[in-house]
């Protein structure tokens, strides 16, 4: 090999390893040259999307189920967090912690019982879970606050740090972001998430391969689950101020929009998804009116042509174009 | 007492009704398709707005109204089957069952376009002078959802059993690889089954919406319960929409009178969850 065959098989075989490092270093940088605190906003809030969207489209992508309730357990994580800490006046960390462990209790008692079926059971069971957290977010106003929602949320602080503003709320969501991240990486590249994949390629052939399918497919739904209720807190001690809307069926689906345009089975592209869906209001014009065209013909133009996801689906359709013309070429 | 117990009782069996017509649409898409078809809710919902400026805007009488929204709405799902599912020519469920959520959205989006965001009154069949039965005074609407809902399952009896592309439809629920085997065409299965999943969601629409309100999400909560009922029955089987239907409309009155009306609402998808656990594949799943 010449040294540029090595340099650049170097690069290859690290490939994850160095974009999480240029991804890291960029975002470490970013506050430097951008200090608008409103673009830093908008950052921040696809921060919070990409981690719910990350858990979501291991669930989705890799284990092939459908979930159309992960606002629910985001919700849970907000207002948990926000019960937690306000009325219950315990120290936030602690509360983010246990409200995940409550979450994961909740995700495990559903999925136990209806991941034994195949189908779209699933999808009704979370529906129907978000809804009914839904009205008691509603209804239940002595302790959610009703439609009017929750505030007064303290801010998160290490030592005497106190994340109150978009520049610091930068570097903890971000944080947060990049260890997912990392996390989610190394999972699909392990025996469990290799597992996982079989079970989305073929539930059968992965079990006649000794993948123990439906536990695999529990404990994703938990990590998933999980994964959203931390990005909730994080929403609620963000903001300092929760109300129902945010946590409606609409947000599930908006949700699953990010992982299928980002590509269902695509870690980066669940960044890229969460980036592009929640920056989508800022750039078209008029956006209220059209919101439902724009999001609903995003997602069924990317399904029908590019089902793989934007990003995967177009370096498909280029890889393929070159492929031919290399064939066409040394046929001739 | 007893007189209250039987307005509950009229009142779930309204509204079971409804949800019955409704999952009965879900029902006839999965046995063909094989997908949850999430554009169903915003059928229910066409078929109000319909009926609304049929009446209204053009001030047809009742019947030819009621008839022509429920075919409108079947037009409109079978454009859906065509233009919105067939092109994607796709057997992977996730990407189908996704598109159709997609395909409501937008659905939606155009609904609140044309009628706008507010919230409207459609007037009643024949007008509103309540009828006692056992003391129980009951709405004349509700006797027409009643009727009207076993009419639509007398005719989809027939349509199954009698004529060659019900039974075709049927094979292909059955077996979908032998039936296209022996040469049933699988488009028009399809295309009818979106046009009687339209055309029973739209009466639906049509039947219930001058109960509640009309509105461009209206159908979104009545969908998700027909849903429910659908999968509480048994996900796929027809006596089973029936029965999940009138279940969880009996549930959800007597719920809502005996116990607290701000969470009637969720009585449905708690019992559903509580069904998913004991009995995992429905009342009369397979």
């Amino acid at each position: 090999m010449t040294s540029k065959q090595k340099f650049l098989y170097f690069i290859y075989l690290h490939r994850t390893g160095l974009s999480v490092t240029g991804l890291s270093l960029a975002l470490l940088l970013f506050p430097l040259i951008e200090d608008n605190p409103y673009t830093l906003g908008l950052t921040n809030l696809i921060a919070i999307n990409a981690l719910v969207v990350l858990g979501l489209n291991l669930f989705i992508g890799y284990a092939g189920q459908i979930s159309l309730g992960h606002a629910a357990f985001f919700g849970m994580g907000a207002y948990g967090s926000a019960i937690a800490t306000v009325t219950l006046g315990m120290p936030p960390w602690l509360a983010m912690v246990i409200v995940a462990i409550l979450v994961a209790l909740v995700a495990l008692l559903i999925a136990v019982p209806i991941l034994r079926l195949s189908g779209h059971y699933l999808a009704m069971a979370t529906l129907g879970l978000n809804f009914v957290m839904y009205t008691v977010l509603l209804q239940w106003d002595e302790v959610t606050g009703g439609p009017s929602g929750f505030s007064g949320i303290p801010y998160l602080s290490i030592g005497d740090v106190q994340f109150d503003d978009e520049f610091r709320l930068h570097y903890l969501l971000w944080s947060f972001v990049m260890v997912s991240l990392m996390l989610c990486l190394n999972l699909v590249r392990s025996g469990v998430g290799r597992g996982l994949s079989a079970v989305a390629g073929d539930e059968v052939a992965a079990q006649a391969l000794g993948v123990n399918t439906r536990n695999a497919k529990i404990k994703v739904f938990i990590l998933s689950a999980v994964l959203a209720s931390l990005a909730g807190s994080l929403f609620a001690h963000c903001y300092s101020f929760v109300s129902p809307d945010s946590f409606g069926i609409f947000t599930s689906t908006d949700m699953v929009i990010m992982v299928v345009v980002g590509g269902m089975g695509s870690i980066w592209g669940s960044l890229f998804g969460a980036a592009l869906i929640t920056l989508l209001p800022e750039w078209v014009d008029m956006f209220e009116t059209y919101k439902d065209f724009v999001h609903g013909g995003i997602l069924v133009l990317v399904l029908m042509f590019l089902p793989q996801g934007l990003v995967t689906g177009l370096i498909d359709t280029i890889k393929i174009k070159l492929a031919l013309r290399r064939r066409k070429n040394v046929a001739s | 007492m007893s007189q209250d117990f039987l307005q509950y009782l009229f009142s779930g069996i309204t509204i079971g009704a409804i949800y019955a017509l409704i999952a009965l649409g879900f029902c006839v898409v999965n046995n063909t398709m094989g997908i949850v078809n999430f554009v169903q809710v915003d059928f229910v919902s066409l078929g109000g707005m319909l009926m609304f400026s049929a009446l209204l805007t053009a001030g047809l009488p009742m019947i030819p109204g009621l008839l022509l929204s429920v075919s409108g709405v079947a037009l409109v799902a079978m454009l859906v089957e065509r233009f919105g599912l067939r092109p994607a020519r796709s057997d992977n469920h996730l990407v189908l069952i996704f598109l159709t959520v997609g395909l409501s959205i937008i659905l939606r989006g155009i609904i609140k376009l044309v009628w706008g965001k507010n919230r409207m009154a459609l007037p009643p069949l024949t007008p509103d002078v309540p009828v006692q039965i056992f003391g129980a005074s009951v709405l004349p609407q509700a006797l027409w959802i009643l009727f009207l809902t076993v009419l639509a399952i007398g005719l989809l009896t027939w349509f199954f059993y009698r004529t060659s592309l019900g039974l075709s439809m049927r094979a292909v629920a059955s077996n979908p690889t032998a039936a296209a085997v022996v040469g049933i065409p699988a488009g028009r299965v399809r295309l009818t089954s979106y046009a009687i999943a339209g055309a029973l969601g739209g009466l639906a629409g049509v039947l219930v919406t001058p109960i509640t309100t009309l509105s461009y999400d209206v159908g979104v909560l009545l969908g998700l319960k027909g849903f429910a009922a659908a999968i509480l029955g048994g996900f796929g089987s027809f006596p089973g929409a029936i029965l999940g239907g009138l279940g969880l409309g009996l549930l959800e009155s007597l719920s809502a009178g005996y116990i607290s009306s701000a969470y009637k609402d969720v009585v449905a998808f708690v019992v559903l969850l509580l069904v998913l656990f004991v009995r995992p594949k429905g009342l009369l799943g397979k």
